[in-house]
C-alpha cells in the first residue's frame, strides 16, 4: 500500500503514523510552526501550523497523515489566518524586538516576518509579569513566554527534572518552576539542561552575555526561517 | 500652487530615529522635494497640520499633547501611516507600562539620584502623561504600519516611491524587521 499525501499539489510520501508536519519536514517542505519541536511529542498550542484539509483548518502538528490526503497550506486564507494568530501572540506579550537580546534569532519574530505581519493589529495586553533573575546562569522574562510548552516538555522528557509547567486559566495561565519559592535560581534548573535551549522566544535567556552576533550575521537575518530552519535545529543554537 | 502631494510628519512619544532614518535616504530627498510638498513637520516650521494625502507619524501616544496632536493629524491626513516599532505597538517607552506612573514620576522627579528641589512638574503648559503608553492605532484609525526600531531608509523609500506611483506596496524579506 503506498502512502502519499498531497501538500499544495505536491505528492509526498509519509509512514503510516507520522503526522502531516512529520511529513512535509522531512521532505523539506516548511509549514510555519511555533510550539513543535520534532524532538519532543507534538503539542497543538500555538495553533501556527493550520493547514486546510477537506475544507476545515487543523494544526498539522497534531493531524495525523492519511493516504490520499489533500492539505493546502500556501494559500491567503491559510496565511491571513496564521498571521492573526501570530499577532495575538504578540499582543498577548511584551514583545519589544528593539530591546530583547533574542532579536534576529527568535523564532516567534522569525514567522511573523514569514507570514507578513507588518504590525501587532490588536490592543496591547502589556502583561505585568516580573522577570525572575535568580538563577546565576539564566533569566526568565514571563513577558515573552508563548506557553509553548517546550522548556516543559525537554525538562520532563529529556531533563528528566520537571522544572516547569503552566499554571492558572485562561488569560492568566502562565509558566510556573518547581521550587520551594517558585524561583528559577532554587529549581534543579542547570545551565546545560536542554530546557535552557529550548525555548523559541527571548523568555528563557542566558545570563552574562548580549548582544554577541552582529547585525547581519545572526540566525535570520539573511534568510527567513522558511530557508534557514527552527533557532534550536541550528547545532550550538545561538 | 503645485499640484504635488502634501506630506506631513510628527513625533509623538518617539526619538526623532524615524525621522533621522528618513533623512538617511540621502541624496534622494531632493527627488522627495521635487515630488512632494511638505506640511507640518519637525523639518519645516509650520505650525498646525493643514490638509495633506499623507501623514507620517513615529512615536507612541504617552501624553495629553500626543493625543491632540493625533487626532488633528488624522482629521487632516487622507492617509495615515504609523511608523517605527513606537508607533506600531508602543515600542520601548511602553515598557514603563509595566509600573505605575506615579512610581515613575517619583523616581525621576522625587527620588531620584541627584534630584534637588524635588517634586513633580505641574505647570499646565506641561502636557499630563497618561496612565499608559499606547500604540497609536489605538487611538485612531491607522492606514499602514512601517515596523522598525527604526524602519530603514530603504523601506521608507520604498513606501514613499510606491505610495506616490500608486504601485502595490511590497517589501523585499531585508526591508521589513521590527527591531
Amino acid at each position: 500500500m503506498s502512502t502519499t499525501l498531497r501538500l499544495d499539489g505536491r505528492e509526498i510520501p509519509f509512514t503510516p503514523g507520522q503526522t502531516i508536519m512529520d511529513a512535509a519536514l522531512a521532505v523539506g517542505v516548511y509549514i510555519p510552526h511555533l510550539c513543535h519541536n520534532p524532538d519532543y511529542a507534538p503539542h497543538g498550542s500555538c495553533r501556527v501550523c493550520m493547514v486546510g484539509v477537506n475544507g476545515r483548518l487543523v494544526s498539522a502538528c497534531t493531524t495525523a497523515a492519511l493516504d490520499g490526503m489533500t492539505v493546502e497550506s500556501n494559500t491567503e486564507t491559510i496565511a491571513a489566518t496564521r498571521r492573526s494568530i501570530v499577532q495575538l501572540l504578540f499582543v498577548e506579550g511584551n514583545h519589544v524586538c528593539p530591546a530583547c537580546e533574542r532579536s534576529g534569532s527568535c523564532q516567534l519574530q522569525a514567522v511573523a516576518y514569514y507570514v507578513g505581519m507588518l504590525s501587532p493589529h490588536f490592543p496591547q495586553c502589556f502583561p505585568q509579569r516580573p522577570v525572575d533573575a535568580s538563577h546565576p546562569d539564566f533569566m526568565i522574562d514571563f513577558n515573552r513566554c508563548i506557553l509553548c510548552e517546550l522548556c516543559v516538555r525537554a525538562s520532563r522528557d529529556h531533563d528528566h527534572k520537571r522544572v516547569f509547567a503552566v499554571s492558572g486559566r485562561g488569560l492568566a495561565s502562565h509558566l510556573v518552576i518547581d521550587s520551594p519559592s517558585g524561583l528559577l535560581g532554587d529549581s534543579q534548573f542547570a545551565a546545560s539542561d536542554r530546557a535552557a535551549q529550548v525555548c523559541p522566544t527571548g523568555a528563557i535567556l542566558p545570563k552574562h552575555r548580549g548582544y554577541e552576533q552582529p547585525i547581519g550575521q545572526r540566525l535570520y537575518d539573511q534568510a527567513p526561517i522558511s530557508v534557514v530552519g527552527d533557532l534550536r535545529a541550528q547545532p550550538g543554537g545561538d | 500652487m503645485s499640484a504635488k502631494p502634501r506630506i506631513a510628519t510628527a513625533s509623538l512619544c518617539g526619538c526623532f530615529g524615524c525621522h533621522t532614518s528618513l533623512l538617511d535616504i540621502d541624496e534622494r530627498i531632493l527627488q522627495l522635494v521635487d515630488l512632494v510638498e511638505f506640511d507640518c513637520s519637525p523639518l519645516t516650521d509650520i505650525k498646525t497640520v493643514g490638509d495633506c494625502d499623507l501623514g507620517l507619524i513615529e512615536g507612541g501616544v504617552a501624553n495629553t499633547e500626543n493625543l491632540e496632536v493625533l487626532r488633528a493629524f488624522r482629521r487632516h491626513c487622507r492617509t495615515l501611516v504609523a511608523v517605527g516599532a513606537c508607533a506600531v505597538n508602543g515600542g520601548i517607552p511602553a515598557m514603563r507600562n509595566a509600573f505605575a506612573l506615579r512610581e515613575c514620576l517619583e523616581e525621576s522627579y522625587v527620588r531620584g539620584v541627584g534630584v534637588y528641589h524635588p517634586g513633580i512638574p505641574r505647570d499646565p503648559e506641561i502636557p499630563l502623561l497618561l496612565d499608559r503608553v499606547h500604540p497609536i492605532h489605538e487611538v485612531v484609525k491607522v492606514d499602514y504600519f512601517l515596523p522598525g526600531c527604526p524602519p530603514s531608509a530603504e523601506t521608507l523609500w520604498t513606501f514613499l516611491t510606491a505610495w506616490l506611483s500608486g504601485e502595490p506596496i511590497a517589501f523585499s524579506y531585508h526591508q521589513i524587521h521590527y527591531d
